[in-house]
C-alpha cells in the first residue's frame, strides 16, 4: 500500500460475533459482522486516526489488532510476524511490544492497587525487571507523564480524571512498546483536560518513535493529531487518505455526511454553510444492507450500489475510497 | 422585566457526607420569548442542576435551594407547591433530557407516553390524544407513525427516541423548553438531524429554549445567547456572535483556544489549561478560575468577581480586561 514501512498490517481483517438462540444446547444462528473485511498499514512512527460513529467497528478493530479478540478471518502482521498465527508464549513476547490505552480512565486502573503495582505490572509480566528497577522505572515514568513522583503508593481514586488517563499512558510505556492502540483516549475528559493528554500524547510519540493507532469519534481532534485517517462504516473501511485530503476533500458520500455534521465553534461560519445531513440511521451489523452498506443513506446511491459491494480502491496517490460513483 | 423567565441569584448547594457541594453560587438569567439560551460549562460546573432548579426537580433533601427567585409569568417557582408545580411542569415548561432510554418508560408504548401528556395537561380525550400524537410524530419526521404509534422504545433506535422525547415535551405547546444535553449521547450524523429538526420546530411554534451542553460548537450552532458557567459561578454571558468573536472571561477564552476543530489545522501543540476544576466542596476565596488563569492579579485570589457589564449586552465576571491584561 505504500512505499514507507509498514509496522503493522491489517489483511482483509474480519471479527464476527456470533448471536446463539437456546439454553442448554445452543444454536448459531446469525452473526454480529463487528468487522467485515477490512485492510490498511499502519507505518512506522504515524498516527493513523481510525474515525466512525458507534458501533461501526472501530474499538473491535483495535482489539483485534491486538489479539484481545482473535480474528474470525484474515491476518494482522506486525513487521512481517502474523499475530493471528501466534498464541501461548511467543504471543505473549510479542505483546509487550503493543498496548492499549483505554477510554474509560475510572474502569481501566484496578482501584485496589497503587500506581506503583499498576505501572509496575507489564514490566514484572514481561520479566523485564527486578523489584527495585522497577520501582526506579516506575518513578520514571511517573515524571514523563507529569505526576509527582512522590505519589507512587497512592491508590487511583486519589487523583483525577485526566491524572489518572496520564497513568493509563504511563502502563501502556511501561513495557517499552513501539505501537499503542488509543482506544478514545480522551473522549472520557473535559474539554479543558483533553488538551493535556493530548499534548502528552504527542510528546511521547516524538520521544520515543512511537507508532499510534488513534481510534476516535471526535473529528476536530483526529484532525490534530493524526497523519493519515480511515474512516469506517458498519464494519468496512469506506475511505483511507492523508489528513489534509480527507477534511478538504473526502470522497465518499459518507465521509463527506460525517464531515459536514460536525459543529464549528464558529456561529458564522457554521451557520453559512450548506450542510449535507444524512438521514436515517447506521445499519445493524447484524444485517447489513447488500451492496454498499452505506446506500440506504446516501443520496447519490443507483442500482448498482444496492447490488454490488464496492472494493477500497487508490483514486489518487494515497486516498483509498470505496465507492462505484467516485 | 419582558422576559418569559427570569432567575435571580439562585443559590443551590448538596449536602453529602464529604461536606456541602456548592452547587450553584448566585446564577441570575432570563430567556425571553422565543429566545435560545445556550449553558455551556464542564461536568460539575452546575449548568444542569441551574436549570432544573426551575422546574424544581431538584430532590431536597440532599439539595437545598438555599436562596434566590425564579419568575415565570409574574409568580416565583420557587414558592408554588408540588402540585402546583407539576401542572406547570409539561405543559408550560418542558423537559428533554440526555438519556432518551431512560427517560422512556419502557413498558408503555411510544404512542402512550405522548398522548398521556396531553390527556393529564390539556384534557383532551383518548381519540383526540391519539390523532395528536400521530401528528406530532409525524412532525418529528419519524416513518408511518401511525404503525409506529404501538411500538414499545426499543424497537425505536437511539435518535428516534429523542425524536419521540421531543414529541411528548411539545404535546402540550410549551412556551419554554428546556434541553439538558439532548444529543450528547448521540451520532454526530443524528445530532446534525436533531439539531435541524430542534431549529426548525423553534421557528414554527415560537418557543424559548434552555439548551444545556458541554460542546461550544453545539452552541454555535443553535443558540441566540450564551451562559457560560464555571464551578457553580456564570462566569461570562453574551450574544453568541459577540461571545465566539471577543470572548472576555479567560475561561471563555482558553475553552475556545483548547478546542481543536474540523475545518482548521493546529500544527502546534494544542493549549492546554492547566490543573482542573475546582472540587466544589471546597472553593477557592476569590474567583474560582484564577488558579488555573493566566492572566490572574492578586485581587483575583482575594476577592470573587460579579458579573458585571462589560460591553453591549456582554456580561463577564473578571477583574482583569483579557486585552491588555490590566485590571478592569
Amino acid at each position: 500500500m505504500s512505499q514507507e514501512k509498514a509496522l503493522v498490517e491489517v489483511r482483509d481483517l474480519k471479527k464476527h460475533f456470533p448471536i446463539t438462540r437456546g439454553v442448554l444446547i445452543q444454536r448459531k444462528i446469525g452473526a454480529v459482522r463487528a468487522v467485515d473485511g477490512i485492510s490498511f498499514d499502519i507505518r512506522q512512527g504515524e498516527t493513523l486516526g481510525l474515525v466512525g460513529e458507534s458501533g461501526c467497528g472501530k474499538t473491535t478493530t483495535g482489539n483485534t489488532i491486538l489479539q484481545l479478540l482473535r480474528p474470525t478471518e484474515g491476518q494482522v502482521l506486525f513487521e512481517g510476524v502474523d499475530l493471528s498465527e501466534l498464541g501461548g508464549e511467543e504471543l505473549r513476547r510479542m505483546r509487550q511490544r503493543m498496548q492499549m490505552i483505554f477510554q474509560d480512565p475510572y474502569a481501566c486502573l484496578n482501584p485496589r492497587w497503587t500506581v506503583a503495582r499498576i505501572i509496575g505490572e507489564p514490566m514484572r509480566v514481561h520479566h523485564m525487571a527486578g523489584r527495585k528497577e522497577r520501582i526506579r522505572r516506575v518513578k520514571e515514568l511517573l515524571e514523563l507523564v507529569q505526576i509527582n513522583r512522590v505519589h507512587l503508593n497512592r491508590y487511583p481514586h486519589e487523583f483525577s480524571g485526566g491524572q489518572r488517563q496520564r497513568i493509563g499512558v504511563a502502563r501502556a510505556l511501561a513495557s517499552d512498546p513501539e505501537f499503542i492502540v488509543c482506544d478514545e483516549p480522551v473522549s472520557a475528559l473535559d474539554v479543558s483536560i483533553q488538551a493535556q493528554v493530548v499534548n502528552l500524547l504527542e510528546k511521547l510519540q516524538d520521544k520515543f518513535g512511537l507508532t499510534y493507532l488513534f481510534i476516535a469519534h471526535d473529528l476536530g481532534m483526529v484532525r490534530h493529531i493524526c497523519d493519515r485517517v480511515a474512516v469506517m462504516y458498519c464494519g468496512v473501511i469506506v475511505e483511507l487518505a492523508g489528513r489534509d485530503p480527507l477534511y478538504e476533500e473526502p470522497l465518499h458520500p459518507y465521509s463527506q455526511g460525517l464531515l459536514s455534521a460536525v459543529p464549528i465553534p464558529d456561529p458564522a461560519k457554521t451557520r453559512a454553510r450548506q450542510r449535507i445531513v444524512l438521514p436515517g440511521d447506521p445499519p445493524n451489523p447484524a444485517d447489513p444492507p447488500p451492496g454498499c452498506r452505506f446506500h440506504t443513506r446516501c443520496r447519490m446511491a443507483e442500482e448498482r450500489c444496492r447490488n454490488e459491494p464496492p472494493s477500497l480502491r487508490e483514486v489518487a496517490p494515497g486516498h483509498w475510497v470505496a465507492c462505484h460513483l467516485v | 422585566m419582558g422576559s418569559l423567565l427570569d432567575v435571580n441569584d439562585l443559590v443551590v448547594r448538596f449536602s453529602t457526607v464529604a461536606g456541602t457541594v456548592h452547587a450553584v453560587n448566585g446564577a441570575s438569567f432570563s430567556v425571553d420569548r422565543g429566545e435560545t439560551l445556550g449553558v455551556v460549562g464542564e461536568s460539575g460546573c452546575g449548568k444542569s442542576v441551574s436549570v432544573l432548579s426551575v422546574v424544581g426537580l431538584i430532590q431536597q433533601p440532599p439539595g437545598e435551594i438555599v436562596s434566590g427567585e425564579v419568575l415565570y409569568g409574574g409568580r416565583d417557582l420557587l414558592q408554588l407547591k408540588e402540585q402546583e408545580m407539576a401542572r406547570i411542569r409539561g405543559r408550560d415548561v418542558a423537559m428533554v433530557f440526555q438519556d432518551p432510554m431512560s427517560s422512556l418508560n419502557p413498558v408503555l408504548t411510544i404512542g402512550r407516553q405522548i398522548s398521556e401528556t396531553m390527556t393529564v395537561h390539556l384534557g383532551m380525550s383518548q381519540e383526540e390524544a391519539h390523532a395528536r400524537a400521530i401528528e406530532l410524530l409525524d412532525m418529528m419526521g419519524i416513518p408511518e407513525p401511525a404503525d409506529r404509534y404501538d411500538d414499545y422504545p426499543h424497537q425505536f433506535s437511539g435518535g428516534m427516541r429523542q425524536r419521540v422525547m421531543i414529541a411528548s415535551a411539545l404535546a402540550c405547546s410549551p412556551s419554554l423548553l428546556i434541553a439538558d444535553e439532548p444529543t450528547t449521547a448521540l451520532d454526530v450524523t443524528i445530532q446534525a438531524q436533531l439539531i435541524d429538526l430542534v431549529r426548525d420546530l423553534r421557528d414554527r411554534l415560537d418557543m424559548a429554549i434552555i439548551w444545556i451542553t458541554h460542546n461550544l460548537a453545539v452552541v454555535a450552532e443553535l443558540a441566540d445567547r450564551v451562559c457560560v458557567m464555571y464551578a457553580g459561578f456564570i462566569v461570562e454571558e453574551a450574544d453568541v456572535f459577540d461571545l465566539f468573536a471577543e470572548p472576555l472571561h479567560p475561561y471563555t477564552l482558553s475553552l475556545l483556544k483548547s478546542v481543536p476543530r474540523v475545518d482548521q489545522v493546529i500544527d502546534d501543540e494544542l493549549f492546554a489549561v492547566p490543573g482542573s476544576p475546582p472540587d466544589c466542596l471546597r472553593l477557592p476565596p476569590g474567583c474560582p478560575f484564577a488558579p488555573r488563569c493566566r492572566f490572574s492579579v492578586r485581587r483575583c485570589h482575594e476577592e470573587a468577581p460579579p458579573l458585571r457589564e462589560v460591553g453591549p449586552a456582554h456580561r463577564a465576571a473578571c477583574w482583569v480586561d483579557v486585552e491588555t491584561g490590566r485590571e478592569r
